[in-house]
Protein backbone atom coordinates (compact mmCIF):
# COMPACT_ATOMS: atom_id res chain seq x y z
CA UNK A 1 0.00 0.00 0.00
CA UNK A 2 2.77 2.74 0.98
CA UNK A 3 4.18 1.69 -2.55
CA UNK A 4 1.05 2.82 -4.23
CA UNK A 5 1.22 6.10 -2.07
CA UNK A 6 4.82 6.39 -3.42
CA UNK A 7 3.22 6.43 -7.07
CA UNK A 8 0.86 9.29 -5.77
CA UNK A 9 3.77 11.08 -4.22
CA UNK A 10 6.41 10.93 -7.14
CA UNK A 11 3.19 12.10 -9.31
CA UNK A 12 2.78 14.98 -7.36
CA UNK A 13 6.83 15.64 -7.10
CA UNK A 14 6.79 15.20 -10.81
CA UNK A 15 3.95 17.78 -11.63
CA UNK A 16 5.86 20.41 -8.60
CA UNK A 17 9.50 19.90 -10.49
CA UNK A 18 7.77 20.36 -14.28
CA UNK A 19 6.25 23.93 -13.38
CA UNK A 20 9.02 24.89 -11.19
CA UNK A 21 11.46 24.12 -14.18
CA UNK A 22 8.62 25.79 -16.79
CA UNK A 23 8.73 28.79 -14.97
CA UNK A 24 12.44 28.76 -13.79
CA UNK A 25 13.52 28.41 -17.66
CA UNK A 26 11.06 31.18 -18.61
CA UNK A 27 12.87 33.67 -15.65
CA UNK A 28 16.21 32.31 -17.11
CA UNK A 29 15.90 33.13 -21.10
CA UNK A 30 12.87 36.13 -21.14
CA UNK A 31 14.92 39.42 -21.22
CA UNK A 32 14.00 41.82 -18.49
CA UNK A 33 12.02 45.02 -19.76
CA UNK A 34 9.17 45.49 -17.49
CA UNK A 35 6.38 48.40 -18.47
CA UNK A 36 3.53 49.41 -16.46
CA UNK A 37 1.34 48.53 -19.68
CA UNK A 38 2.61 45.16 -19.00
CA UNK A 39 0.46 44.60 -15.97
CA UNK A 40 -2.87 46.06 -16.74
CA UNK A 41 -5.62 43.43 -17.37
CA UNK A 42 -5.26 42.79 -20.74
CA UNK A 43 -2.49 44.38 -22.66
CA UNK A 44 -3.75 44.73 -25.94
CA UNK A 45 -7.45 44.98 -24.90
CA UNK A 46 -10.38 47.06 -23.20
CA UNK A 47 -8.95 48.93 -20.11
CA UNK A 48 -10.72 47.01 -17.24
CA UNK A 49 -13.10 48.73 -14.87
CA UNK A 50 -13.99 48.11 -11.57
CA UNK A 51 -13.25 45.33 -9.38
CA UNK A 52 -13.04 41.84 -10.15
CA UNK A 53 -15.01 41.01 -7.38
CA UNK A 54 -18.22 40.72 -8.49
CA UNK A 55 -21.31 38.77 -6.87
CA UNK A 56 -21.82 35.73 -9.08
CA UNK A 57 -24.45 34.04 -10.21
CA UNK A 58 -25.99 32.15 -6.75
CA UNK A 59 -26.89 28.77 -8.70
CA UNK A 60 -22.95 27.92 -9.22
CA UNK A 61 -23.69 27.65 -4.85
CA UNK A 62 -26.86 25.56 -5.07
CA UNK A 63 -25.36 23.29 -8.00
CA UNK A 64 -22.10 22.90 -5.60
CA UNK A 65 -24.22 21.77 -3.02
CA UNK A 66 -25.94 19.35 -4.40
CA UNK A 67 -22.70 18.23 -5.96
CA UNK A 68 -21.33 17.50 -2.63
CA UNK A 69 -24.33 15.14 -1.59
CA UNK A 70 -23.61 13.12 -4.46
CA UNK A 71 -19.91 13.37 -3.60
CA UNK A 72 -20.57 11.63 -0.31
CA UNK A 73 -22.83 9.26 -1.87
CA UNK A 74 -19.41 8.34 -3.96
CA UNK A 75 -17.56 8.07 -1.09
CA UNK A 76 -19.80 5.79 0.76
CA UNK A 77 -20.53 3.47 -2.51
CA UNK A 78 -17.10 2.48 -3.21
CA UNK A 79 -16.08 0.29 -0.27
CA UNK A 80 -19.51 -1.39 -1.52
CA UNK A 81 -18.32 -1.93 -4.89
CA UNK A 82 -14.60 -3.18 -3.94
CA UNK A 83 -16.00 -5.63 -2.18
CA UNK A 84 -18.81 -6.78 -4.54
CA UNK A 85 -16.82 -9.03 -6.52
CA UNK A 86 -15.93 -11.58 -3.52
CA UNK A 87 -19.63 -11.17 -2.51
CA UNK A 88 -20.45 -12.58 -6.04
CA UNK A 89 -18.05 -15.27 -5.72
CA UNK A 90 -20.01 -16.50 -2.65
CA UNK A 91 -23.20 -16.16 -4.11
CA UNK A 92 -24.23 -13.07 -2.78
CA UNK A 93 -24.00 -10.29 -5.55
CA UNK A 94 -27.65 -10.03 -5.92
CA UNK A 95 -28.10 -9.14 -2.33
CA UNK A 96 -25.45 -6.36 -2.75
CA UNK A 97 -27.06 -5.19 -5.97
CA UNK A 98 -30.27 -4.52 -4.02
CA UNK A 99 -28.36 -3.07 -1.14
CA UNK A 100 -26.79 -0.95 -3.69
CA UNK A 101 -29.76 0.50 -5.57
CA UNK A 102 -31.90 0.92 -2.60
CA UNK A 103 -29.15 3.36 -1.77
CA UNK A 104 -28.55 5.65 -4.89
CA UNK A 105 -32.61 4.75 -5.00
CA UNK A 106 -33.13 7.07 -1.94
CA UNK A 107 -30.98 9.50 -3.07
CA UNK A 108 -32.61 9.81 -6.24
CA UNK A 109 -35.75 10.78 -4.74
CA UNK A 110 -33.32 14.16 -3.86
CA UNK A 111 -32.54 14.42 -7.38
CA UNK A 112 -35.67 14.08 -8.81
CA UNK A 113 -36.88 16.72 -5.85
CA UNK A 114 -34.32 18.98 -7.23
CA UNK A 115 -35.33 18.40 -10.33
CA UNK A 116 -38.83 18.88 -10.52
CA UNK A 117 -38.56 22.08 -7.92
CA UNK A 118 -36.33 23.33 -11.12
CA UNK A 119 -33.42 23.91 -8.82
CA UNK A 120 -30.64 23.29 -11.26
CA UNK A 121 -32.16 25.51 -14.08
CA UNK A 122 -29.91 27.86 -14.71
CA UNK A 123 -32.59 30.94 -14.90
CA UNK A 124 -35.43 29.98 -12.26
CA UNK A 125 -38.64 30.91 -13.65
CA UNK A 126 -40.26 32.79 -9.92
CA UNK A 127 -44.03 33.42 -9.98
CA UNK A 128 -44.08 37.12 -9.73
CA UNK A 129 -47.13 38.11 -7.47
CA UNK A 130 -49.39 40.20 -9.39
CA UNK B 1 13.57 9.30 4.79
CA UNK B 2 9.99 8.30 6.16
CA UNK B 3 10.46 10.99 9.14
CA UNK B 4 11.41 13.46 6.89
CA UNK B 5 8.48 13.13 4.53
CA UNK B 6 6.10 12.65 7.52
CA UNK B 7 7.72 16.13 8.97
CA UNK B 8 7.35 17.73 5.29
CA UNK B 9 3.38 16.74 5.22
CA UNK B 10 3.04 17.78 8.72
CA UNK B 11 4.78 21.32 8.12
CA UNK B 12 2.46 21.47 5.36
CA UNK B 13 -0.93 20.98 7.54
CA UNK B 14 0.85 23.30 9.84
CA UNK B 15 1.46 25.77 7.48
CA UNK B 16 -1.55 25.73 5.72
CA UNK B 17 -3.09 25.79 8.98
CA UNK B 18 -1.74 29.04 9.85
CA UNK B 19 -2.15 30.88 6.76
CA UNK B 20 -5.99 29.88 7.03
CA UNK B 21 -5.91 31.70 10.39
CA UNK B 22 -3.18 34.51 9.72
CA UNK B 23 -4.04 35.87 6.23
CA UNK B 24 -6.00 39.19 6.19
CA UNK B 25 -7.50 38.51 2.61
CA UNK B 26 -10.42 35.65 2.81
CA UNK B 27 -9.29 33.57 -0.41
CA UNK B 28 -5.96 33.33 0.56
CA UNK B 29 -7.15 31.52 3.68
CA UNK B 30 -9.01 29.46 1.59
CA UNK B 31 -6.43 28.64 -0.38
CA UNK B 32 -4.34 27.81 2.59
CA UNK B 33 -6.74 25.36 3.74
CA UNK B 34 -6.10 23.53 0.38
CA UNK B 35 -2.72 23.05 1.90
CA UNK B 36 -3.97 22.15 5.37
CA UNK B 37 -6.71 19.43 4.21
CA UNK B 38 -4.11 17.90 1.42
CA UNK B 39 -1.72 17.60 4.33
CA UNK B 40 -4.22 16.26 6.39
CA UNK B 41 -4.72 13.60 4.20
CA UNK B 42 -1.28 12.90 3.60
CA UNK B 43 -1.04 12.29 7.52
CA UNK B 44 -3.95 9.52 7.04
CA UNK B 45 -1.73 7.67 4.88
CA UNK B 46 0.43 7.46 7.20
CA UNK B 47 -1.90 6.03 9.74
CA UNK B 48 -2.11 3.35 7.44
CA UNK B 49 -5.52 4.66 6.50
CA UNK B 50 -5.84 4.38 2.80
CA UNK B 51 -9.47 4.96 2.53
CA UNK B 52 -9.96 7.86 4.82
CA UNK B 53 -7.31 10.18 3.03
CA UNK B 54 -8.44 9.27 -0.79
CA UNK B 55 -12.43 10.38 0.81
CA UNK B 56 -10.90 13.72 1.92
CA UNK B 57 -9.47 14.27 -0.95
CA UNK B 58 -12.53 13.80 -2.60
CA UNK B 59 -14.92 15.23 -0.21
CA UNK B 60 -13.06 18.09 1.32
CA UNK B 61 -10.82 19.54 -1.45
CA UNK B 62 -13.13 18.77 -4.40
CA UNK B 63 -16.18 19.38 -2.43
CA UNK B 64 -16.29 21.54 0.85
CA UNK B 65 -13.07 23.99 -0.32
CA UNK B 66 -15.11 24.28 -3.61
CA UNK B 67 -18.17 25.09 -1.50
CA UNK B 68 -16.30 27.67 0.89
CA UNK B 69 -14.73 29.80 -2.35
CA UNK B 70 -18.52 30.20 -3.55
CA UNK B 71 -19.50 31.06 -0.30
CA UNK B 72 -16.56 33.30 0.27
CA UNK B 73 -17.29 34.73 -3.53
CA UNK B 74 -21.00 35.05 -3.47
CA UNK B 75 -20.67 36.77 0.04
CA UNK B 76 -21.15 40.51 -0.81
CA UNK B 77 -18.14 42.80 -0.28
CA UNK B 78 -16.61 40.40 2.00
CA UNK B 79 -12.93 42.20 1.70
CA UNK B 80 -14.51 45.74 3.10
CA UNK B 81 -16.02 44.44 5.80
CA UNK B 82 -14.89 46.56 8.80
CA UNK B 83 -15.73 44.34 12.08
CA UNK B 84 -15.81 46.60 15.04
CA UNK B 85 -14.53 44.54 18.01
CA UNK B 86 -11.17 43.97 16.45
CA UNK B 87 -9.64 44.40 19.71
CA UNK B 88 -12.06 44.12 22.33
CA UNK B 89 -11.40 40.65 24.41
CA UNK B 90 -7.72 40.29 23.22
CA UNK B 91 -6.71 39.44 27.02
CA UNK B 92 -9.13 36.94 27.85
CA UNK B 93 -8.57 35.48 24.52
CA UNK B 94 -5.16 35.06 25.61
CA UNK B 95 -5.80 33.58 29.17
CA UNK B 96 -8.44 31.19 27.80
CA UNK B 97 -5.73 30.08 25.31
CA UNK B 98 -3.01 29.57 27.99
CA UNK B 99 -5.83 27.77 29.86
CA UNK B 100 -6.59 25.66 26.86
CA UNK B 101 -3.22 25.09 26.10
CA UNK B 102 -2.24 24.02 29.67
CA UNK B 103 -4.72 21.44 29.84
CA UNK B 104 -4.25 19.46 26.64
CA UNK B 105 -0.53 19.37 27.59
CA UNK B 106 -1.28 17.90 30.75
CA UNK B 107 -3.56 15.17 29.02
CA UNK B 108 -0.76 14.62 26.47
CA UNK B 109 1.51 13.95 28.97
CA UNK B 110 -0.50 12.34 31.76
CA UNK B 111 -2.05 10.01 28.87
CA UNK B 112 -1.02 6.10 28.93
CA UNK B 113 0.43 6.17 25.19
CA UNK B 114 -0.26 2.79 23.90
CA UNK B 115 2.77 2.60 21.50
CA UNK B 116 2.75 -0.40 19.44
CA UNK B 117 4.89 -1.54 16.47
CA UNK B 118 4.65 -0.33 12.64
CA UNK B 119 2.16 -2.97 11.26
CA UNK B 120 2.65 -3.37 7.48
CA UNK B 121 0.01 -1.03 6.25
CA UNK B 122 -2.40 -3.04 4.22
CA UNK B 123 -5.40 -1.81 1.81
CA UNK B 124 -8.83 -1.04 4.09
CA UNK B 125 -11.10 -0.14 1.68
CA UNK B 126 -12.33 -4.19 0.99
CA UNK B 127 -12.90 -4.14 5.08
CA UNK B 128 -14.95 -1.28 5.45
CA UNK B 129 -17.14 -2.17 2.26
CA UNK B 130 -17.38 -5.63 3.97
CA UNK B 131 -18.61 -4.37 7.39
CA UNK B 132 -21.07 -1.99 4.94
CA UNK B 133 -22.67 -5.28 3.91
CA UNK B 134 -22.46 -7.35 7.34
CA UNK B 135 -22.87 -5.96 10.38
CA UNK B 136 -23.60 -2.00 9.24
CA UNK B 137 -26.39 -2.72 6.50
CA UNK B 138 -29.14 -0.95 8.06
CA UNK B 139 -26.78 2.04 9.00
CA UNK B 140 -25.42 2.17 5.70
CA UNK B 141 -28.98 2.32 4.13
CA UNK B 142 -30.05 5.26 6.98
CA UNK B 143 -26.94 7.06 5.64
CA UNK B 144 -28.43 7.25 2.40
CA UNK B 145 -31.99 8.87 4.09
CA UNK B 146 -29.52 11.48 6.26
CA UNK B 147 -27.90 12.36 2.74
CA UNK B 148 -31.22 12.68 0.83
CA UNK B 149 -32.48 14.74 4.05
CA UNK B 150 -29.36 17.33 3.92
CA UNK B 151 -30.30 17.49 0.11
CA UNK B 152 -33.27 18.60 0.59
CA UNK B 153 -32.38 20.47 3.55
CA UNK B 154 -29.40 22.44 1.82
CA UNK B 155 -31.68 23.48 -1.01
CA UNK B 156 -34.90 24.38 0.89
CA UNK B 157 -32.57 26.85 3.36
CA UNK B 158 -30.65 28.50 0.25
CA UNK B 159 -34.18 28.86 -1.85
CA UNK B 160 -35.36 31.01 0.59
CA UNK B 161 -32.63 33.35 0.38
CA UNK B 162 -32.67 33.30 -3.13
CA UNK B 163 -36.56 34.81 -3.41
CA UNK B 164 -36.03 37.63 -0.90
Amino acid sequence: MEFQFANVLVFLLLGAITAGLMLGLGWLLRPANPESRKLSTYECGEPPSGSAWINFNIRFYLIALVFLIFDVEIAFVYPVTVAFREYVLQGRGLLVLTELFVFVGILFVGLIYVWAKQDLEWLKRVARPS
Amino acid sequence: MYAALFYFIAGLTVIGALGVALSTNVVYSAMSLLAALVGASGLYVFLAADFVAVVQILVYVGGILILTLFAILLTHQIAEIQVSNRSVGRLPALGLVVLLGLAMGAAILRAPWHVEPLAAATPTTYGIGDSFLNQYLLPFELASVVLLTALVGAIVLSRKELRE
